[in-house]
């Protein structure tokens, strides 16, 4: 206990260099989510509204990649993003971008499963009403999209929660440079390493206060709109 | 929609890429780092040439597998067997010497394996085997770790079958690996400057320094160009040019914690 | 002004599922002018008929023919009112303007013919309240208003007021009567006798997936022909 007070003390001497971190990890998750939600979502509505040989089986598989480990992510995307991989050529390695493209792979599946599974429950409901107004495909699944939005916050939060907490994939495709790369988890993880373990407690305590944060704010948002909407 | 797509990911991408300044990647190694070089020195070179050094800090055998890959265009690392496997597999372009740095046996106050103030290591260490001392190793394939098991071989000890339960092969870096040390009274070697840095000391002290054996040579390599087109191989060469410049080396010695110096500038002797 | 899309015939149309078979071998056809209501008891078909003659489900065997070959236009022409109704997450003005959208309606026009539409329901002053919020009975009165603001030829409604107290099902069934009087053709399941008597002129009652008799209205009540039919009017209290 002790040991979080000093550490947090330590923490608010860094900053501006925590200042730096913090918003680096904000910008990098925020990215990924807005990314895998952008992608994932309408994937999602297309799985729940469509029927399909195979279909069975995709969902499984999507479920199953919820559970991809982050640091199995982060060397399949330096592999891909090294020099010496294929897209080498857009230089993206050991840059904040990477790092972007590590998150959204890893949290995409996470979003799009917990979805499909909101949006297959409200797709009952909303089905016979919109073939019967006309509606089908693609025009249908993003009405459905649309209307199920606050169901799908929560889905949305699980993946900016495995983002802000993996340390394995950002560490890998961004190696942790000083001021560049570094996010709060990957200064955890090198303070810890260090034998600096006040200050790694301090970092983890804001990094989970943030977290904490924005998932207040996401219930208080879906609150209101519920009242609002019905 | 696929447009809107690919924008959407080009602009995600470019939002906190920071792009498109002058900067160079430096692979090297993570007890350089931690012992807080880079942020000395890094700047005064930033200042001169306006060139940012992007440091990436892993592991020794990581650090050289990172140059031979074309992703960094510098490698900085204390492994000079591996760095001369590095330069004839062609990919660097010159090696230099730039710094060494030593390494010192901690050692609890109490010394029960009578050691404190030998100038030889080797013989020190054969003093800890046989009086079976709790002895704390890295175990991680690090520069430190190899250099510790040069030394149980040049003590003639093959430690791998020798060792017994007061060997305490941890697999930890070098903080960790120092908490536990103070934790169980052990000897263990360190890098001069994590131990300066290390404040959890509990009843640890340095028990050896001084043998050459313990000196820890760094050398510098721009990774070859005719390998891997896309090093920024001026921008490099700046980099590796000034280190081994009197103003770098001066930089270098200049770096100290607590009054005392941590690198030792050796190029071109 | 094209051809009316009616008459729909049914052509021996079956329907079963999970193996259990709800349409037996119907056929018949549905004319423009009388109120046509759809009578039976629970589990005699009578939505998944609606539903057959809608076009939201495939019959297993037979055909549904309508006036009208072209699909897109043929869905335009003719809508369904549901038990429950289904509002999105918008305002009651927002969900008639989409059911336009969908049916593209120029974007110019969508809005005024759907405030129209809210007027002849009586829901224009809530027309900004989210639809989700209004009761039960305003809800259903926004449904008949997204269907009738296309001016459909044929409204199917199944069982439109089963959900709603007398005074919401007084006002669903004003509102069924205009339409009506306005030329829409209705076509309406129910299991309210009273509700049958006051609003439709044939019955065609079914009764395990088959009809068993088509007659008009006052005919069906004073000497139904089976004493299937009957039993069923015994057994229901008409609503005053």
């Amino acid at each position: 206990m002790g040991a979080i007070a000093e550490g947090l003390r330590r923490v608010f001497e860094l900053d501006s260099e925590l200042w730096r971190i913090v918003l680096l990890s904000l910008e990098v998750s925020l990215s990924a989510v807005l990314l895998a939600a952008l992608l994932g979502l309408p994937l999602a509505a297309a799985l729940a509204v469509n029927r399909f040989p195979g279909r069975r089986g995709v969902i499984v598989t999507l479920n199953a990649l919820m559970g991809l480990p982050p640091v199995v992510v982060g060397l399949l995307v330096y592999l891909l993003l090294s020099r010496a991989g294929p897209l080498g050529e857009l230089g993206l390695l050991f840059t904040p971008g990477a790092m972007v493209v590590a998150q959204t792979i890893l949290i995409l599946p996470i979003i799009a499963a917990l979805a499909r599974q909101a949006l297959e429950d409200a797709w009952r409901e909303y089905d016979e009403q919109l073939r019967s107004l006309g509606a089908r495909g693609m025009q249908a699944a993003l009405t459905l999209l649309w209307d199920a939005r606050f169901s799908l916050i929560t889905a949305v939060l699980a993946g900016l929660g495995r983002a802000a907490a993996e340390v394995g994939a950002v560490m890998i495709v961004g190696g942790n440079i000083d001021g560049v790369t570094r996010v709060m988890t990957t200064a955890i993880a090198l303070e810890t390493s260090k034998g600096d373990l006040p200050l790694a407690l301090g970092l983890g305590s804001v990094l989970i206060a943030i977290v904490l944060v924005l998932n207040s704010a996401a219930q208080l948002i879906k609150d209101a709109a519920q009242r609002r909407f019905g | 929609m696929g447009l809107i797509c690919q924008t959407l990911l080009v602009l995600a991408l470019a939002v906190p890429a920071h792009a498109q300044e002058k900067f160079i990647t430096v692979a090297s190694t993570t007890s350089t780092e931690q012992s807080g070089l880079f942020k000395h020195l890094l700047p005064v070179f930033e200042r001169k040439t306006g060139i940012q050094v992007r440091v990436v800090a892993v592991g020794t055998g990581q650090a050289l597998d990172i140059g031979r890959r074309g992703d960094a265009d510098v490698v900085l690392v204390h492994a000079k067997p591996l760095e001369e496997k590095f330069m004839a597999e062609g990919h660097g372009v010159k090696r230099y010497d730039v710094m060494y740095n030593d390494f010192v046996l901690i050692g609890p106050r109490s010394d029960p394996a009578g050691v404190r103030g030998t100038k030889d290591v080797a013989a020190a260490f054969q003093r800890i085997r046989a009086a079976r001392a709790p002895f704390v190793s890295r175990g991680d394939r690090s520069g430190t770790h190899f250099a510790e098991l040069e030394i149980w071989k040049l003590a003639g000890i093959d430690i791998a079958s020798d060792k017994g339960p007061w060997y305490r092969d941890t697999g930890q870096g070098m903080g960790p690996a120092l908490n536990t040390a103070a934790a169980m009274n052990a000897y263990l070697l360190a890098d001069r400057g994590t131990w300066l840095s290390f404040k959890n000391r509990g009843d640890l002290a340095i028990a050896v320094e001084g043998d050459k054996r313990l000196y820890n040579q760094y050398g510098v390599m721009l990774v070859n160009p005719a390998r891997h087109a896309h090093v920024k191989k001026e921008m490099g060469q700046a980099f590796v040019d000034w280190l081994i410049s009197a103003e770098g080396q001066r930089a270098i010695a200049d770096y100290k914690i607590n009054g005392e110096q941590l690198f030792f500038p050796n190029a071109g002797s | 002004m094209s051809a009316s899309i009616l008459p729909l015939t049914l052509d021996n149309i079956s329907y079963s599922s999970n193996g259990q078979s709800i349409i037996d071998g119907i056929s018949l056809a549905i004319e423009a002018g009388p109120s046509t209501i759809i009578l039976g008891a629970n589990g005699a078909g009578k939505s998944v008929l609606m539903r057959l003659m809608h076009g939201l489900v495939a019959p297993t065997t037979g055909r549904v023919r309508w006036n009208e070959p072209d699909a897109a236009s043929l869905r335009r022409r003719q809508a369904m009112v549901f038990q429950r109704p289904v509002m999105l997450r918008r305002s009651a003005l927002a969900n008639v303007v989409y059911a336009m959208a969908v049916a593209g309606v120029p974007a110019a026009e969508r809005e005024a013919q759907a405030l129209t539409a809210l007027d002849e329901v009586g829901l224009r002053q809530l027309a900004h309240r989210p639809a989700r919020v209004l009761s039960g009975g305003e809800q259903q009165r926004l449904a008949l208003a997204r269907a009738w603001a296309l001016h459909p030829e044929v409204l199917f409604l199944d069982e439109p007021t089963a959900n709603l107290d007398p005074a919401a099902v007084r006002e669903i069934e004003t509102v069924i009567k205009a339409f009506d009087a306005a030329g829409t053709k209705i076509v309406m399941a129910t299991h309210n006798l009273g509700q049958a008597r006051r609003l439709g002129d044939e019955v065609i009652y079914l009764q395990a997936g088959r009809v068993m008799e088509r007659a008009p209205i006052e005919q069906f009540f004073a000497r139904p022909a089976t004493a299937d039919a009957a039993a069923f009017m015994k057994g229901e209290l008409p609503w005053a």
